[in-house]
Formats: structure tokens, C-alpha cells, sequence
């Protein structure tokens, strides 16, 4: 570790006088440093959109399994004596580890996305909503369903197993998505950076030449494009970052309104993962710059 | 030091070089002249590893250049200065940076060999030059330069391919001189030229075997030279 981490050091110190025999490439540098930016840039957004529905695939995931719900729809007199009945066959099932009837100003919430508030629940013949908790091992939806049927006949279980799996199914997509896009941004920069490399050391055939003459050893002549590229990598990932993440930081925060889009950003100790983002293109560019140069070299053989 | 044993060498199969062998002596001194064409360049990459044989063998400091791998010729170039006619700089580094390109490349601290570096530079004669670009020097003095780059590491051999070429009379003895001078310190020396006239003023001051390509072979110049 302590050899590797002095190999990036050395790296990084560089050699003043082995940096001056490559001549600057104005076009190939700004190419570098500009799609290393943009692409580190658009990294930021991948990864805070992975990990944002890694957060909501749990959340959805977490919160869905553990409750279900149960609504009784029975003419006004017998509302409250089913709900009472079905209280009761709740309290005595082997997995649930609570049950409570919503009261009005709860299934009011509920309906206030859709009616507006002050919504007169009373005096409508809405459904009474009764919300289960599970244990860990959860209860059997089957003979639940039975035997409601048999003592409380206005009762319907919804254990949110058919939304639930679809909406855990797209945000797992989501994810997915996420990553594979930070994979197609990583290979971009390893390809935008092995073309601009081509470039550099194609325009520097005749450099490469006298330093051949002089003694140089393809090793030397490749790390001398190898540092310049990854170092323009590293600073213009570094750059994308930072605006990436201010414009992170400008997305309206998760608890405004309460919707998916509005929480895309990162929480907590997950601000920290956008700083490998540098590290890694450079990682990239390094990578790519060395097989372009050590290919090129060995074809100017 | 450096042998050449019924090398032949062919480029997209026209054979250009056949039989040649050449032995390169220590502290020895020798002219390769031939007209346009008749590959004294090629034999001088033949020498420095920069052409491989196409039939033969060519050793370098006693190993067979087919076993050398890039490392080994990046080696085996520092031992031998070369000089061509184009001089080869690099145009964005001084002239003396150019000069110290061979102790930059090979690792030497051209701090340390800073005293070397002056000395070698006022010894070609460029020391108020030191700080110009290549461009902006004339052809003389770029030749002059070359050879400065050539001998830094202090070569076992230095080959110059038409060091004279570009520049006059004067210019040509002057250089002629330093290298005669180098040959004196020691080092083996080849130069390919087809000026005879350069050839036969250089003879007057230094032991030099000069040999002659024709017809694809090396042969030893008669005694008009």
C-alpha cells in the first residue's frame, strides 16, 4: 500500500525537466480538460440519481413490506360494529403486531391531495381505513382473508403486494440505470481521452523520434503524455464535480414537496461519494493514455 | 563495439545494402562517403539499432541488435552520439536544453552536470546562444548544437550523417575539427559524407579509413582518398 501510495506521489510530483520535452498541444488539452469536466459532471447527476433510488427503493421497500391495509365498506349502521369485529380477528392473527382504525382527520390527509382540505369526511360514505402492522415474519394474507370474509363481510385486505413490487421493481431500475450510466460516462472519458491521446502523440511523432535518438527509453516518452493527460483528467473532472454538486445543492430539497424528483441529491455521508469522481476519471485517463501511447509507440517501432 | 557481418538490408524488397561487413574499432576514425542514395544512411541506422538486418547480423557492443528489445536500443543509443543532417531538435526547448536533452532523458541531473554542459557548449562555440530557440539559429550553429547533444553522455561512438551538408567551407572544417578533436579523446567516429574534398582536407590531420558504397557493397576508397 505504502509502495503504491509513493508511485502516486512520485506520480503526481512529476519530473519538471521530463514535462518540458513534450511540447504543450493547445487543442488536445482543452479537448481533455473539457470532456473530462462535462462527462464528471453528468457523473454527478448519475450517481446522485443512483443513489436516490437506491434510497427510495429501500424506503418504498421497507415502509410497504411492514404495513397493509384493511378497509371496510358496511351501510352507516354497521360500520362501527365491523370495525370493532374486525379489530378483533386482527388482534388475534399470528403475525400482526398491531391494528389501528385511521380517524377522520387522517383519511381526511389522505384525501386532501385529490379534494382539497376541508373536506366534510363525515358526511360521506367513505370506507373506515384500518392499518396493519406486521411482525417480521408477517402474516398469512390467505387465511386473513378467509376469515374476514366469514366474520367481518364488508372487509377487504389490501396487503400492497401488487403496487409494491412493480414500484420496488422501478425504482431498482432506476438504479441500475444510474450506475450503468456512470459506466457509459466512464468509458466515454476513456474514449474521448485515448482519442485526444492518439491526437497528442500523433502531432508529436517528431518528437518522439528524437527522443529516441537521444536515449529515451518508450517507458519515459510514454509517462511524459501519460501525466499530462491524466493530470488535465484529474483537473477537469475536479472542476465538473464542484459545479455538479452546486448544482446539486441548487435541486429543490426532499421534504418541499414530498415527491421523488424533488428528493434526487445526496443525504448525509453520501456527499462524500461525488469526491471519488476525480480520482477515478484520472484513474480512467491514466489507464487509457498509457495502452494509446504504448500501442503508438510500438507501431512507430 | 560495433560490427556489422554480411548485413544485407532490402526495403519493400529492393535490396539496397547486401553483404556488408564493418567492424568499428575502438578510438578509430572513418568516412563513408558514396553519392545520393547509395544508403549511407541506412547503413548508419544499421549501426545504431535504428534498422534491423534484413539477412546478416549487426551487433552492438557485442549483443546481436535481433535480441535487443526497445529498452535495450533506448541503451544502447546512449552509448552512441548520432549527428544528422537535420540536426532533429526540439523547437520548443533552448538550445542548451537541447543540448542536455540525453542527460533529461536518461535521468542525469543536469544540475549536477551543469559545469559539463557550459563547458561542452563554449567548447562548440555557442555559449551566448545557449538561450535561443533551434529556429533561430543558423545552419552552422544547429550543427554544432547536434554534435554538442551528440557527445554529452560521453559516447563510446559518434556518427554524423552529413554533418556538413548545410553549411559552408568554413563552417565544415570547423566542425570537422571537433570532431577530429572527439576522435583524439578517444571515441570512435563515422561520417557520412559525399564531400571528398572535406574527406582529403581531413586526412591531413587524422588516421581515417575511408570506405565507399557502390553497388550495394562497402568497399574500401582507393588511394585517391
Amino acid at each position: 500500500m505504502t509502495a503504491i501510495l509513493d508511485m502516486v506521489r512520485s506520480f503526481l510530483a512529476g519530473d519538471a525537466q521530463a514535462d518540458r520535452v513534450v511540447p504543450p498541444t493547445g487543442f488536445t488539452a482543452w479537448l481533455t480538460v473539457f470532456s473530462a469536466g462535462a462527462m464528471a459532471f453528468l457523473a454527478v447527476f448519475a450517481l446522485a440519481l443512483s443513489l436516490a433510488t437506491s434510497r427510495l427503493a429501500d424506503r418504498w421497500g421497507d415502509a410497504l413490506a411492514r404495513s397493509s391495509t384493511l378497509r371496510i365498506s358496511a351501510p352507516e349502521g354497521q360500520m362501527l360494529a365491523q370495525t370493532d369485529a374486525a379489530l378483533q380477528v386482527l388482534s388475534t392473527t399470528p403475525g400482526v403486531a398491531s391494528a389501528r382504525a385511521l380517524d377522520a382527520s387522517e383519511q381526511r390527509a389522505l384525501l386532501e391531495p385529490w379534494f382539497g382540505p376541508d373536506l366534510p369526511v363525515e358526511s360521506l360514505p367513505i370506507p373506515q381505513l384500518i392499518e396493519v402492522i406486521e411482525t417480521a415474519d408477517g402474516y398469512d394474507a390467505a387465511g386473513l382473508r378467509l376469515r374476514l370474509a366469514a366474520e367481518v363481510p364488508g372487509a377487504v385486505l389490501d396487503d400492497h403486494t401488487r403496487w409494491r413490487r412493480p414500484l420496488v421493481h422501478a425504482a431498482s431500475r432506476l438504479r441500475l440505470l444510474g450506475w450503468m450510466s456512470l459506466v457509459l460516462i466512464g468509458g466515454t472519458v476513456a474514449a474521448m481521452i485515448t482519442l485526444a491521446a492518439n491526437a497528442a502523440l500523433s502531432a508529436n511523432a517528431q518528437v518522439i523520434g528524437v527522443l529516441r535518438l537521444v536515449g529515451a527509453r518508450d517507458v519515459y516518452i510514454a509517462q511524459a503524455f501519460v501525466r499530462r493527460f491524466t493530470l488535465r483528467a484529474l483537473a477537469g473532472a475536479g472542476a465538473g464535480m464542484v459545479v455538479g454538486c452546486l448544482a446539486i445543492l441548487l435541486l429543490p430539497g426532499a421534504d418541499v414537496g414530498g415527491g421523488f424528483l424533488t428528493g434526487l441529491g445526496f443525504q448525509g455521508w453520501h456527499w462524500f461519494w461525488p469526491l471519488l469522481i476525480p480520482p477515478l476519471t484520472a484513474l480512467v485517463a491514466f489507464l487509457a493514455t498509457r495502452a494509446a501511447a504504448q500501442r503508438t509507440l510500438k507501431d512507430m517501432s | 563495439m560495433i560490427e556489422l557481418e554480411n548485413v544485407a538490408y532490402s526495403y519493400g524488397g529492393a535490396e539496397l545494402l547486401s553483404d556488408i561487413s564493418l567492424k568499428l574499432q575502438p578510438g578509430s576514425f572513418h568516412f563513408l562517403t558514396g553519392p545520393s542514395g547509395a544508403g549511407k544512411t541506412t547503413l548508419l541506422k544499421l549501426c545504431y539499432g535504428a534498422l534491423i538486418p534484413t539477412a546478416g547480423y549487426a551487433r552492438l557492443f557485442d549483443r546481436d541488435v535481433r535480441e535487443f528489445d526497445r529498452d535495450d536500443i533506448a541503451m544502447a543509443r546512449r552509448r552512441i552520439g548520432v549527428v544528422h543532417q537535420d540536426c532533429q531538435f526540439l523547437n520548443h526547448l533552448s538550445v542548451s536544453d537541447n543540448i542536455a536533452l540525453p542527460l533529461t532523458v536518461s535521468g542525469r541531473d543536469t544540475l549536477d552536470e551543469s559545469a559539463n554542459l557550459h563547458e561542452l557548449t563554449n567548447w562548440v562555440g555557442l555559449t551566448q546562444r545557449a538561450g535561443a530557440l533551434p529556429p533561430e539559429l543558423s545552419g552552422g550553429e544547429r550543427q554544432r548544437a547536434a554534435l554538442a547533444r551528440a557527445v554529452i553522455m560521453s559516447p563510446d561512438v559518434v556518427l554524423a550523417d552529413e554533418p556538413t551538408g548545410n553549411v559552408d567551407w568554413e563552417m565544415s572544417q570547423r566542425l570537422m575539427r571537433l570532431l577530429i578533436e572527439l576522435n583524439r579523446m578517444g571515441k570512435t567516429i563515422m561520417i557520412a559524407t559525399h564531400d571528398l574534398a572535406l574527406i582529403r582536407a581531413a586526412k591531413t590531420h587524422v588516421q581515417a579509413r575511408v570506405l565507399r558504397i557502390s553497388n550495394r557493397r562497402l568497399q574500401l576508397a582507393g588511394a585517391d582518398l
